[in-house]
């Protein structure tokens, strides 16, 4: 019998608020879609509130907004470049969106929507489809050239050819699979150890004792989850990016 | 919450079986999930039946998320950040002129200084040329007078001299008479003269 309380897989779980159906397709409004427009709400919420007083010596909400646009901003230019701005709207929603979830998932009892393969496999691939239908868009056959490098001996060719394409068909997955898989284990790690902690306390006065050594190790983990939780959407962004700049500027 | 998940496993063969080779494990997996209340059924991630929602969801939402981004919020911290690079430079520039300015009137005044000083100069110096020309005129008047003075009185000495010395013999003549007058008697004019001139005849 699994305790919910102890029961690390628990908290994954996708249940329906509002039972929705349209042409067959179950689209019913789940707690992991009320948590995708709470992070929506808490974006907007901070964003719009920030960037309204449009003061010239900010205050916090407005250096909040400022940071994360220049934070952005930033890793785009220097990634890919002046022309790569013109992508800001989406890698920073792709940022806000993707940092705001995993910070959510940090709150006890609120549902991670970054944990769901799905969530994370459907933001890579907006990427990856974005890269390559602006590439051909912006180059033609040019962009082909991103999977021949420049001064490469001519019998290699072939091979690093291959390996350029498998590494561009890889991309989608290790994008998604990076972020999901990080928030996944994150979350199972300090449950786990949480639920050492509940299940040693009722064991009496020693198991109490015995109970210290997790919880210290929660509260650790907590630490390290919230800089995971930054890291990742980081990482996401500055791989979203690099790929831009491929399709910015192919055969580099 | 156990409840849920039990629902959603119990939908769950009807989907899975036709996925792949591993239906049957599947199948069994749930049902003894089923039996044994919600563990061990599909790991929540890989369930299929929840991707529509959360696709469904996540579309609606990343959409909305993008066009506020892109129409309201990205403009406004953009225009923000414009606003304040521009009110820097401008005031670096104010700042530059007022430099300059401060620049130009320490020169100007420097300026007038040098000049007021160097006129000072001028007439210090023109004042002291002509104090000294106007001494030296009166000196060389003076010098020309006194000069002037001196002669007159050497003239007038010479000729003093010149009337004493012509005095000299009548005096020495009428001295001779009295003095043989009174030692010999009575002596001629001509006599005492002849013998007064031949005396200093003798002298000399």
């Amino acid at each position: 019998m699994a305790d919910v309380r102890t029961d690390p897989i628990h908290q994954f779980g996708i249940h329906k608020l509002v039972d929705i159906n349209i042409d067959g397709y179950d689209v019913s409004f789940t707690n992991s879609s009320l948590f995708m427009v709470l992070v929506l709400a808490a974006i907007a919420l901070v964003l719009l509130w920030g960037s309204s007083s449009r003061a010239v010596v900010p205050g916090r909400a407005q250096t909040v907004a400022e940071l994360s646009y220049e934070f952005v901003a930033n890793t785009l230019r220097t990634t890919a470049g002046e022309s790569g701005m013109r992508f800001m709207p989406l890698v920073f929603s792709l940022f806000m969106f993707v940092l705001t979830a995993n910070l959510f998932g940090m709150v006890p009892y609120f549902f991670t929507v970054t944990s769901h393969i799905i969530v994370t496999a459907a933001l890579a691939l907006l990427v990856i489809f974005t890269v390559t239908i602006y590439g051909f868009y912006k180059n033609g056959t040019h962009f082909l050239k991103l999977f021949v490098p420049s001064g490469v001996p001519a019998a290699i060719v072939p091979l690093v050819t291959m390996i350029e394409i498998i590494s561009f068909l890889s991309r989608p997955l290790s994008l998604s699979v990076r972020l999901f898989a990080n928030m996944l284990a994150g979350h199972i790690t300090l449950k786990v150890f949480a639920g050492f902690v509940v299940t040693l306390t009722g064991l009496g006065a020693f198991g109490f004792l015995g109970a210290l050594l997790p919880l210290i190790m929660v509260v650790a983990l907590t630490a390290l989850e919230f800089l995971v939780a930054f890291l990742q959407a980081y990482v996401f962004t500055i791989l979203t990016c690099m790929y831009l700049n491929d399709a910015l500027h192919p055969g580099h | 919450m156990s409840w849920f998940i039990s629902q959603a496993n119990a939908q769950e063969p009807a989907i899975v079986p036709a996925e792949d080779g591993h239906a049957p494990v599947d199948a069994v997996g749930t049902t003894v999930a089923h039996e044994g209340g919600g563990h061990g059924g599909a790991f929540p991630p890989f369930d299929p039946s929840t991707f529509p929602s959360q696709l469904f969801w996540l579309a609606i939402v990343f959409i909305a998320l993008y066009v506020l981004m892109a129409k309201k919020v990205i403009p406004q911290i953009a225009g923000i950040l414009e606003a304040r690079a521009a009110k820097i430079a401008g005031d670096l520039v104010e700042a530059e002129k007022a430099k300059a300015d401060t620049d130009a009137a320490i020169a100007s005044y420097e300026a007038s200084l040098a000049a007021a000083r160097n006129k000072a100069n001028a007439i210090a110096h023109e004042t002291r040329s002509k104090v000294a020309h106007e001494i030296d005129g009166r000196r060389h008047a003076a010098e020309a007078q006194l000069a002037a003075k001196l002669t007159d009185t050497e003239k007038h000495i010479e000729d003093v001299k010149r009337i004493a010395l012509e005095h000299v013999s009548t005096i020495a003549t009428e001295t001779t008479e009295a003095v043989v007058e009174a030692l010999v008697g009575k002596v001629s004019r001509d006599e005492a003269i002849a013998a007064v001139a031949a005396v200093s005849a003798s002298k000399h």
